[in-house]
């Protein structure tokens, strides 16, 4: 009952409340007004400059996940099978002791025009500084740097539940050692790296302040887009009509990654019947 | 000459260069035969078990598989399958999927993997249980995939981890039958890990008796069990009684012991002893009989006689385990029940009796010494 009360208030109202906001008509200095109209969205169809965001979106944030998934399954294997896995544990942790906002500054500071890495270049010899700042490759940087302790922390419990000598009956079978990694590790912790997956994608999905200071006019995200409609054109119905879009989006993700699952199971049961078939014939 | 399987020369493991595992084994496993390592928790006997599936390297000496050193080669490339304790099954992969798993590795083709695992089922008879999944397996059923598993891809030896520990008393036999079974049918090494020792003498052809990393003792089930080397074989292969004492007369087939404790006991020498020797001697509690009425002696076979109180008595339904006091010291003495019981004089707690033995039936410890059971 808590659960529901708590998703009530904090979820399910405010989003009626956007929801209702989407089909209003804007008010001439913000907030919004009667009568009810699809304006919002048939705006924002028609509108080109809408979906180049809304696709840079999507794809920022694959790849992101993506490299995350790269990058996480090593370190957690590392760590759940290190002797000192404490240490490296809260290793990963300690950056959330930093604000959020001074950690995205470091990295301005890092990769700007006269940032760590242009000023080692220029000691190199390098005449013009390289323009890493305002790309969507700065964007996907932080947010990779940002999140991956996200992505880290699930897979790490679930190969730390791993039974290791799983990896050996394999490799006594015949599985070479990346094969019974491969064959036998990853699926076992299925249910880690989608939680990983989910716990990056969605966040990354509504990136605000990354793209905000490290994105410039390139690196816009969808998360952008709303607060300048909200703010800056003062156009509620159209802010909240994108939410719904970023709504709908997520909500995808997360049926494509159940979908996922549930074919992988689909297709071990398909195995079996064949076999079922021919032990009746 | 004979056609060896395994066979392990001097071979010592050492763990991070102080735990001595494994001291200097070596040990040569038919072609074909049931082998079973016996020993107690911590002995070695699972260290041989996975250097010979490759996990481990042997510290020095080598490891032939079928005339080939298959030291360095890794345990993926060895003609060596295992069936492990805890199964190892993989959780995200039905039945027929965790069998096949070698085939697939092997990319054999669709049709043949199903055939062979088909095959392992039937032998396994696991029928009817193809689509489910680890988890929904009962302990017996999982240990049938786990031996299937290991089996599909035709090893030349199976070696099986303490494969019945996880399973209760009664399912244990059944398996032990149908590991029998298997091992019959498909007819290939099998080696036998285990610290069970009734397991171990029921299934096995030879067996080798371990303790701190050394083999105490090798041979046939028969030869463990009677003729125990030392006190720990004799002690950890069934109960038994210990005698110790002084040679005080020596015949042409028996000797007499002062065994000090039991009095001047008549034992049969298998071995050259000599007066004045300093003798260990087992007598298995299920040789010496008890009885309310003295027994006749007949002619030309000694045998001992001792007079006692029960002080114990464990009724087993077929056997009753007495211990008898005989002055201040205990005997063990089984009693198989061939008859009704209920017809019987039954003997019971502080009944005087008379407990003995044929002379013949003890055994002359060849290592005197080590563990025993005062009391």
């Amino acid at each position: 009952m808590p659960g529901v009360l708590w998703l009530t208030v904090f979820f399910l109202i405010p989003y009626i409340i956007i929801i209702i906001y989407s089909f209003l008509t804007s008010g001439i200095y913000g907030g919004v007004e009667l009568p009810f109209t699809l304006e919002a969205y048939s705006k924002m169809l028609v509108n080109a400059g809408y979906w180049q965001i809304l696709w840079r979106t999507v794809w920022i944030s694959i790849i992101a996940t993506s490299i995350c998934v790269g990058l996480g399954l090593p370190a957690a294997y590392f760590i759940a099978t290190s002797k000192h896995r404490n240490i490296f544990l809260t290793l990963v942790i300690i950056p959330f002791w930093t604000n959020f906002l001074v950690r995205i500054f470091g990295w301005m500071v890092i990769l700007g025009r006269n940032g760590l890495i242009n000023s080692f270049l220029q000691l190199l010899g390098l005449k013009e500084p390289l323009s890493f700042m305002y790309t969507p490759g700065a964007v996907i940087l932080v947010i990779v740097y940002m999140y991956l302790p996200y992505m880290i922390l699930p897979l790490y419990s679930a190969i730390e539940k791993f039974d290791f000598r799983l990896i050996e009956a394999a490799m006594d079978l015949g599985a070479k050692r990346a094969q019974a990694i491969w064959k036998v590790l990853i699926p076992s912790i299925r249910g880690g790296i989608g939680a990983g997956v989910i716990l990056v994608f969605i966040p990354a999905l509504g990136s605000y302040a990354i793209p905000d200071l490290v994105g410039g006019a390139d690196g816009a995200m969808l998360g952008n887009l709303i607060a300048r409609q909200l703010t800056v054109a003062r156009n509620w119905p159209s802010s909240s009509a994108i939410s719904m879009i970023f709504l709908l989006i997520s909500t995808l993700g997360l049926l494509v990654y159940l979908r996922i699952n549930k074919v992988q199971n689909k297709r071990r049961v398909q195995v079996s019947e064949i076999y079922m078939k021919e032990e009746e014939g | 000459m004979k056609d060896y399987s395994v066979v392990l020369t001097n071979v010592t493991k050492i763990f991070d260069n102080e735990f001595t595992a494994v001291d200097n084994v070596s040990l040569k496993i038919e072609q074909g035969e049931f082998f079973s390592l016996l020993g107690p928790s911590g002995c070695g006997k699972t260290t041989i078990l996975r250097m010979i599936a490759g996990f481990e390297d042997p510290t020095s000496g080598s490891i032939m598989l079928n005339g080939k050193n298959i030291i360095g080669t890794p345990p993926n490339e060895r003609e060596v399958n295992t069936v492990f304790q805890n199964y190892a099954l993989f959780p995200h992969l039905n039945v027929f999927e965790n069998i096949a798993f070698s085939l697939r590795l092997r990319k054999e083709k669709e049709e043949e993997i199903r055939q062979k695992v088909m095959n392992m089922i039937d032998l396994t008879r696991l029928n009817g249980h193809v689509e489910k999944m680890p988890s929904q397996l009962s302990g017996g059923q999982k240990q049938r995939v786990a031996i299937a598993r290991a089996l599909v891809g035709k090893p030349t030896v199976l070696l099986l981890d303490e494969p019945l520990a996880a399973l209760d008393a009664k399912l244990r036999q059944h398996m032990l039958v149908e590991l029998d079974t298997i091992h019959d049918e498909v007819g290939i090494t099998f080696i036998y890990v285990t610290h069970d020792q009734s397991e171990a003498m029921s299934i096995s052809d030879h067996v080798a008796v371990m303790n701190e990393g050394e083999i105490i003792q090798y041979g046939t089930p028969f030869e463990v069990y009677e003729s125990p080397v030392n006190a720990f074989v004799a002690n950890f292969i069934g109960e038994t009684n210990f005698f110790t004492g002084t040679v005080e007369k020596v015949e042409e087939e028996y000797f007499m012991l002062d065994t000090g404790r039991f009095g001047k006991i008549w034992f049969y020498k298998d071995m050259e002893v000599k007066i004045g020797q300093v003798i260990q001697v087992s007598l298995r509690p299920e040789k010496v009989k008890v009885t309310k009425e003295k027994p006749i002696t007949p002619q030309g076979i000694k045998i001992n006689i001792l007079e006692g109180t029960v002080d114990e008595t464990i009724y087993l339904g077929s056997q009753t385990k007495y211990t008898i006091a005989v002055g201040n010291h205990y005997l063990q003495a089984f009693k198989q029940h061939v008859r009704y019981l209920l017809d019987e004089v039954i003997i019971t707690w502080k009944d005087r009796v008379y407990v003995w033995w044929f002379a013949d039936d003890s055994y002359v410890l060849r290592e005197p010494g080590g563990v025993s059971i005062e009391e």
